[in-house]
């Protein structure tokens, strides 16, 4: 287990290079003028330029940079944006909402999701289950952007249950709806997930020893059945654990949420690159760490798998 | 959704060892037809989508109005008569819009997935065929891609491409939506064909091949190939429905297509400061985005059920 774990520690040491690599270059390499626009109508002063040239290191070649800019990161300096802000003050106040945001959102989705799953996979074919299917080919099908805007009108606007714009420091409960609406096209994925996974399960040979040695249901599809079905499942999770921290952009925008998402879509259009950069170059860390305990999480799910 | 009567699906020829050929390749195409033919989930998807293409194709079947022909003092008007599904802000017909949608719309879906396929299959074959530091290399650059969270990806790649400001012409704009698509993308693809493509390469027919002094090439688009392609096509279905999703929500945020070019993403991103006044034109859009979503989603499915002999 402890040289399965380092060896994918190593491994994620190359994505992450080249991740952040491309996200560099895409934000610095490609534009030829940072200081284009940055102070109005006029040029910059030229004691300003020097200062930012010197501190973001423009006169080096875009690697150089890159590799400045890591040495930084490792000191757990995520470096000033053109206006003067810490970057890491930016993302300490923008990813607790973020989290908050995605956990309300997972929760959601192994809650519904999974129960649905199991409802519909243990019941075999009828009502039920054509019902969950259709639910959730719907739900597949429907952009999160549509499903925000049609929620927000609908119960914002027409009903007035809940606030068309989320307050600056959100709790769970103002995140409830968008966590909702942020969530429900991977509840609708883990519902057919489980699906799956429990019909291909429940022909399998542990299932009819479990059935055999006289337990009762509950406990075999509880500790037998669902236990080795989640295996799917929580993969799909953890992918998607990574992807709903930033990958909100769009239902931050409709609920106006300040989260992480928000400060790269703002970084871009006010041209702030190193927010740009640190927000991304975090997300892929946690985008890869959550997937490594994803995989090491298989060995509790699964007596079957052993790590060396 | 998927309890409706099917025959066992035979597999025959797939596990039999020997070189495949042709008529084996074809019992698992020509069973799943028959299989296809009579699910209602299949037909009705079949249909939407024909529907869809000759709209794409030839918008003009089924409107004479121009869609960028814009009446300002009819601004926001609701549906009626001359115009069924109402008027957008500009006073421009929202139907005429919706139809002529469908073109620019279905053709992202189908360019960006087609690419996804080609790009995710290439580098799956090659890595399941020749293992090893290719497989390991491969597979480093597929995560580089797939470590990058999809919308923000997509908004950091289509900003850096063009200039603020800058007009761009809509070939190009499309263009570029595919393929931060396809860069974006490829990766899930290739894990798909690496598995089928890992599992094939130890099958018996792949060892004759090499006996007989087949080389990398045609042992690779000859014999694995055909028999990798099921999971992959599967694949490719549901995603151009996402797809066609995914370029709706970058237009959405002011980074796909944009305004001379008419899309369902567009016209809903448009309409979005003033859906309280003029709901129609959030709504018909959006339901020609979902109906064609579903359309694909449900063709996969379809086309999963009757290739893949497991998950009954």
């Amino acid at each position: 287990m402890g040289r399965y774990t380092l060896r994918r520690l190593l491994q994620l040491v190359p994505v992450f290079l080249g991740t952040t690599l491309i996200i560099y270059y895409l934000v610095w390499g490609l534009s030829d003028d940072p200081f284009a626009g940055k102070c109005g109508q006029r040029e910059c002063p030229a004691p300003y330029v020097a200062t930012m040239t010197a501190r973001l290191n423009l006169d080096d070649p875009v690697i150089v940079q890159w590799l400045k800019y890591l040495g930084g990161l490792l000191t757990g300096d995520f470096g000033r944006t053109f206006s003067g802000n810490e970057v890491s003050d930016l993302i300490a106040n923008a990813a607790p909402v973020s989290f908050r945001l995605a956990l309300v959102a997972v929760v959601v989705e192994i809650v519904i999701g999974i129960t649905a799953g199991l409802v519909s996979g243990l019941r075999g074919r009828g009502y039920v289950d054509s019902l969950i299917l259709v639910s959730t080919l719907f739900l597949i099908s429907l952009p999160v952007f549509v499903t925000g805007l049609v929620v927000k009108q609908v119960l914002g606007v027409e009903l007035g249950w809940i606030r068309t714009s989320v307050p600056p420091d959100p709790t769970i409960l103002d995140l409830f709806v968008p966590g909702l609406v942020l969530g429900s096209l991977s509840m609708a994925f883990v519902a057919r997930l489980t699906r799956t996974s429990l019909m291909e399960n429940s022909r399998a040979d542990f299932v009819r020893t479990a059935v055999a040695k006289g337990l009762s249901r509950r406990r075999v599809v509880l500790a037998h059945m669902l236990r080795t079905s989640l295996i799917p499942v929580v993969t799909f999770i953890g992918t998607d654990l990574g992807a709903l921290m930033g990958g909100a952009v769009v239902t931050e925008g409709v609920f106006n949420i300040r989260g992480l998402g928000g400060l790269v879509f703002t970084g871009i259009q006010r041209q702030e690159q190193t927010q740009v950069v640190g927000v991304v170059a975090l997300l892929v860390i946690i985008y890869l760490v959550v997937n490594l305990i994803v995989d090491l999480l298989y060995a509790v799910l699964d007596p079957r798998i052993r790590y060396d | 959704m998927t309890d409706t009567l099917r025959q066992e699906p035979s597999l025959a020829g797939h596990d039999e060892g020997a070189v495949v050929s042709p008529e084996a390749e074809s019992g698992l195409w020509s069973d799943a037809w028959k299989q296809l033919r009579r699910r209602p989930l299949f037909i009705i998807s079949g249909v939407v989508i024909i529907v869809l293409l000759v709209m794409a194709l030839f918008p003009s079947l089924f409107t004479s109005v121009d869609p960028t022909f814009q009446v300002l003092d009819r601004s926001g008007e609701a549906p009626n008569a001359s115009s069924w599904f109402g008027r957008d802000l500009f006073g421009r017909d929202v139907y005429a819009r919706a139809i002529y949608g469908a073109g620019p719309s279905l053709a992202v879906g189908l360019l960006a997935s087609l690419g996804t396929v080609v790009v995710g299959s290439l580098a799956g074959l090659t890595m399941g065929y020749f293992r090893g530091l290719t497989d390991s290399v491969l597979s480093r650059i597929g995560e580089i891609f797939a470590g990058i969270p999809f919308v923000l990806g997509g908004i950091v790649i289509l900003t850096s491409l063009n200039k603020p400001g800058e007009i761009v012409g809509s070939t190009r704009l499309i263009v570029q939506v595919v393929l931060t698509i396809v860069l974006l993308s490829w990766p899930l693809a290739m894990r798909i064909m690496r598995a089928a493509a890992l599992a094939s390469s130890q099958q018996d027919y792949v060892k004759a091949a090499r006996a007989l002094g087949a080389g990398p090439l045609r042992i690779m688009f000859r014999h694995m190939l055909p028999n990798c392609l099921a999971p992959v096509l599967v694949y490719g279905t549901i995603q151009l429905g996402v797809f066609i999703g995914a370029e709706a929500t970058l237009s959405y945020l002011g980074i796909g297509l944009k305004d001379p070019v008419v899309s369902w993403g567009v016209m809903i991103s448009e309409v979005q400061a003033r859906i309280i006044q003029m709901p129609h034109a959030l709504f018909f859009p959006a339901a020609f985005l979902v109906v064609t979503v579903l359309a694909f989603v449900m063709m996969g499915d379809a086309l999963r059920d009757a290739l893949d002999p497991r998950g009954r």
